[in-house]
């Protein structure tokens, strides 16, 4: 009898973890979905990064415009996160102590600048603040690469910021 | 797994711990010797066993002070102050010692000889200036053509400077005589009013950060518009209705004195209401605090208005019937238009019928401005004047491109609707304040001195690193007086209110200061960051005569600034300039001779060699100016550290910029006068008046008088 109530149990929790598996994992979006977000992401420098992106995101789904906007701060946050903990350790190492910290700078700005403008701009309505901020994180992250002078540790997190914060950009003008 | 952090804004009390990346900052203290609020933070970081302990100084610098690395201590305790603290006045000693010595090298009292100096004199004519060859002059890069915090784009400058920031240049960049709160960001002019003797400037305010953000209505009390004292917060997100946002609003002024303060909300759910306020003590002549009316909000945004495209109300003015009428902007689509509500008592208002203004892709329209101007005299008139004298303009902040357009026209009252004279010149695609940076402007009718008042947000045009760094972001423009061009009918004459000229020192004069093409004049003057200057100029009858027409087209944004020569251009002055002219901000006119024989000029000022710092904007900015027959060439600028404030032709054109160098501060800033054409000697008369500071300081009990 016990042998049957744990098959019981193990098959339910089977049974709903299954059940629950699709709106986790389901990343299908509906057509209406996909053709504002298609149409949003061809109106920005790099669609592909723009596809990509949001079809990662679940939240992407059933989105407005400035929900999509978010979606992208939220990228441009984490970014400069890895970005700064990057740079914490080429700072231990042998590269150009000064053009670190001032890139460390650079993506701190951008997480306590940027980011949280732009959060409540397109939250509260207030567009413009968030195309400023975003035009700013992009110019930051190119401001960190041009520094290195052609030597830099850090091009694949600035190019990404400075790709991100543009297709933020764009996707951002529908809203002004 | 990335950690998880949210660096909070602003200054925080002692102590306190931060997160930075995956720094555990131990302990930070706030330090109000220093300027700005930041913070000193010990902090301690462990990995793989080892630990290393870095002092930061948050919020301004990011570079390690003294990086140490001791193995001995482990995670720390939460309490090691006493221990650490003499190390830490140690090392606040030594850092004090270090600024203070770079602040005395950028304060360098000498004056350095120069071999082309125009020394002031009234009573004589000016000896001749020695011409320089214009090497100097390379060509220039064009910033990016949009957006915020624009830097140098492809062309880079040997001498370009990475992050130059130091205290000693983010320091200098804090205006003399501008308004601006202690510290944090502000933006909207909100409010202004005269009442009981005291100017009253309200204005959006962000408590918490150099950022736009947290919305609340900061305030200040003037006697003259110059001297501010600072007051309490006027309004905070305290209700429902207003909790995301205390946002832009106008006041009205009753026939009894009442006060009645309309502004928009943006309410928890970030809907965009508008509500109610009037001060809580009328005889209070500083009107410290306000009550919002109990009823708020009242007005929501009406069926097919956006919630989040309806805010930003007028002071209103009479209608016909003897009702109160204000006018909100919005969109529809991609169409600014403005609705326009009647109400008796401010609570409850009726929508009208139709719009005032509409006009196809400008976008959303905010801050809308509406108001009377007089045809025949100079003085202003209170919004709620009309007739056959008058003309009415009307004004909005366009969201799209972050500029301030007014249109000249007239006002039916009793359709209520606005037309403007010149279809080309309509709201929202005409004529412009000011072809620099100068958003969300707002007049009053100062009815103290008979005037319409102008004052327009001042945005920063650095990166927002040097923001953060800085700890604020952003000025107000000097107020200005706006009356209708009688001379051209067509557009608005703006001029800083008469009251700044009270900040006068001693001044320096010029007379007839000749400079032949291709020259570059020193004027010998003791200072140059904080200045009022007057400067007229002629261009010589002969190159005027025989300048050959052209089809030329010249646009300051477009053009290669001060560096490309014509005829008969550019020239004007090189503001916070240095010796070696590494850095200037020329402002300057550039005139071309048109295919019918008529002068046409541009005024631009053009910021692309203002600094060498690569994360500035470097655009030319600026418009066409009308020069009238018999008018000689005409400027005047205010500087004023970082921003710079130029007015053509008595005010016609209008161009404020902010400059942001790294040389040409404090003792080594320089003011030149120039003349970069290719045939055209020019002659100049200049007044040059040192500015005092207008000591703008919170307000204390005893200064009530």
């Amino acid at each position: 009898m016990s042998n049957l109530n744990h098959i019981f149990i193990i098959c339910s929790t089977i049974v709903i973890a299954m059940s629950l598996m699709p709106t986790y994992h389901c990343r299908t979006l509906k057509p209406d979905d996909l053709k504002l977000i298609e149409k949003t992401c061809n109106n920005t420098p790099i669609p592909n990064l723009c596809l990509q992106i949001l079809k990662a995101d679940p939240r992407s789904a059933s989105a407005d415009i400035p929900h999509l906007a978010l979606i992208f701060v939220d990228v441009i946050k984490v970014k400069a996160n890895e970005a700064l903990i990057k740079i914490n350790k080429l700072l231990k190492g042998s590269g150009d102590k000064q053009v670190l910290k001032s890139c460390a700078g650079a993506y701190h700005a951008i997480l306590v600048g940027d980011v949280p403008m732009a959060t409540q701009a397109l939250q509260l309505g207030n567009p413009k603040f968030a195309e400023d901020a975003v035009a700013d994180s992009s110019l930051e992250a190119m401001d960190c690469e041009e520094d290195f002078k052609g030597k830099s540790p850090l091009t694949k997190e600035n190019t990404y910021m400075r790709d991100v914060s543009d297709v933020a950009r764009a996707v951002i003008r529908n809203l002004l | 797994m990335i950690p998880e952090f949210e660096p909070p804004l602003g200054s925080h009390p002692i102590p306190h711990t931060l997160e930075w990346g995956s720094y555990k900052f131990c302990q930070c203290i706030t330090h109000s010797s220093l300027h700005n609020s930041h913070a000193l933070c010990l902090c301690t970081q462990v990995i793989n066993h080892n630990t290393t302990t870095i002092l930061f100084l948050t919020m301004e610098h990011h570079k390690p002070l003294l990086p140490t690395s001791s193995e001995s201590e482990g995670c720390p305790s939460p309490n090691p102050r006493t221990r650490k603290d003499k190390g830490l006045l140690l090392v606040l000693g030594g850092f004090l010692l270090l600024s203070s010595l770079v602040a005395y090298g950028g304060y360098r009292a000498s004056h350095l000889p120069h071999a082309h100096v125009a020394s002031p004199t009234s009573n004589h004519d000016q000896h001749s200036s020695k011409s320089v060859p214009s090497t100097k002059w390379h060509p220039v890069s064009r910033g990016l053509s949009s957006g915020v915090s624009e830097k140098s784009s492809t062309v880079s400058f040997a001498t370009s400077q990475p992050f130059p920031w130091d205290n000693s240049m983010l320091s200098w960049q804090r205006t003399a005589f501008h308004f601006q709160p202690d510290k944090n960001w502000m933006n909207d002019p909100n409010g202004p009013l005269y009442y009981k003797g005291w100017y009253h400037f309200f204005y959006q305010y962000n408590p918490n950060g150099a950022v736009w953000g947290d919305i609340v209505w900061g305030h200040a009390v003037s006697r003259d518009m110059i001297h501010w004292l600072h007051l309490p917060l006027a309004m905070v997100a305290d209700q429902w209705y207003d909790k995301n946002g205390v946002w832009t609003g106008s006041a009205t002024i009753l026939a009894d004195g009442q006060i009645m303060m309309l502004y928009t909300g943006s309410t928890n759910e970030s809907v965009q209401v508008q509500n109610l306020a009037y001060p809580a003590d009328p005889s209070d002549p500083l009107l410290v605090d306000w009550i919002k009316y109990p009823g708020n909000p009242v007005l929501v945004p009406p069926p097919g208005i956006g919630v989040k495209d309806f805010r930003d109300p007028t002071t209103a003015w009479l209608t016909p019937e003897g009702k109160w009428r204000i006018t909100i902007g919005s969109k529809l689509n991609k169409t600014g238009i403005a609705l326009v509500y009647d109400t008796v008592d401010f609570k409850t208002y009726e929508l009208k019928e139709g719009l005032l203004r509409a006009v196809p892709t400008t976008g959303m329209w905010e801050c809308v401005d509406f108001f009377p101007v007089s045809k025949e005299n100079v003085n202003g008139l209170d919004t709620s004047t009309n007739g056959a004298g008058v003309k009415h303009v009307m004004k909005v902040s366009l969201d799209d491109d972050r500029h301030d357009y007014y249109s000249i026209g007239t006002y039916d009252e009793n359709n209520v609707l606005f037309t403007p004279d010149d279809a080309k010149n309509d709201v929202g695609v005409g004529l412009r304040y000011d072809y620099g940076i100068f958003y969300a402007s707002k007049t009053f009718y100062d009815q103290n001195k008979a005037r319409r008042i102008l004052w327009g947000w001042i945005g920063e045009s650095d990166s927002e690193y040097a923001d953060v760094a800085k700890g604020w972001a952003s000025v107000q423009s000097i107020p200005r007086t706006v009356k209708l061009d009688t001379k051209t009918g067509s557009n608005l004459l703006q001029w800083p209110v008469a009251e700044v000229e009270s900040l006068r020192l001693r001044s320096d004069e010029f007379k007839n200061l000749k400079a032949k093409p291709g020259s570059v004049v020193s004027l010998d003057i003791e200072t140059a960051t904080q200045l009022d200057i007057v400067a007229e100029f002629e261009i010589d009858k002969e190159s005027l005569e025989k300048t050959v027409e052209s089809n030329e087209e010249y646009t300051c944004s477009t053009s290669g600034g001060a560096a490309q020569r014509g005829a008969l251009g550019p020239f004007g002055l090189l503001v916070l300039a240095d010796d070696g002219l590494s850095e200037s901000n020329p402002v300057y006119f550039y005139v071309t001779k048109g295919s019918n024989g008529n002068l046409k000029t541009s005024f631009c000022s053009d910021q692309s060699r203002s600094s060498e710092a690569n994360d500035v904007r470097k655009q030319i900015l600026g418009s066409v100016v009308p020069v009238l027959k018999g008018e000689k060439f005409s400027l005047r600028i205010l500087v004023d550290h970082s921003i710079v404030e130029s007015f053509a032709q008595g005010g016609r054109t209008c161009v404020t910029s902010r400059v942001y160098p790294t040389k040409a501060i404090y003792g080594a800033a320089r003011l030149f006068m120039f003349n970069n054409a290719t045939e055209a000697t020019v002659t100049a008369s200049l007044k040059i008046w040192q500015m005092n500071s207008a000591f703008i300081h919170p307000f204390h009990p005893d200064q009530k008088n």
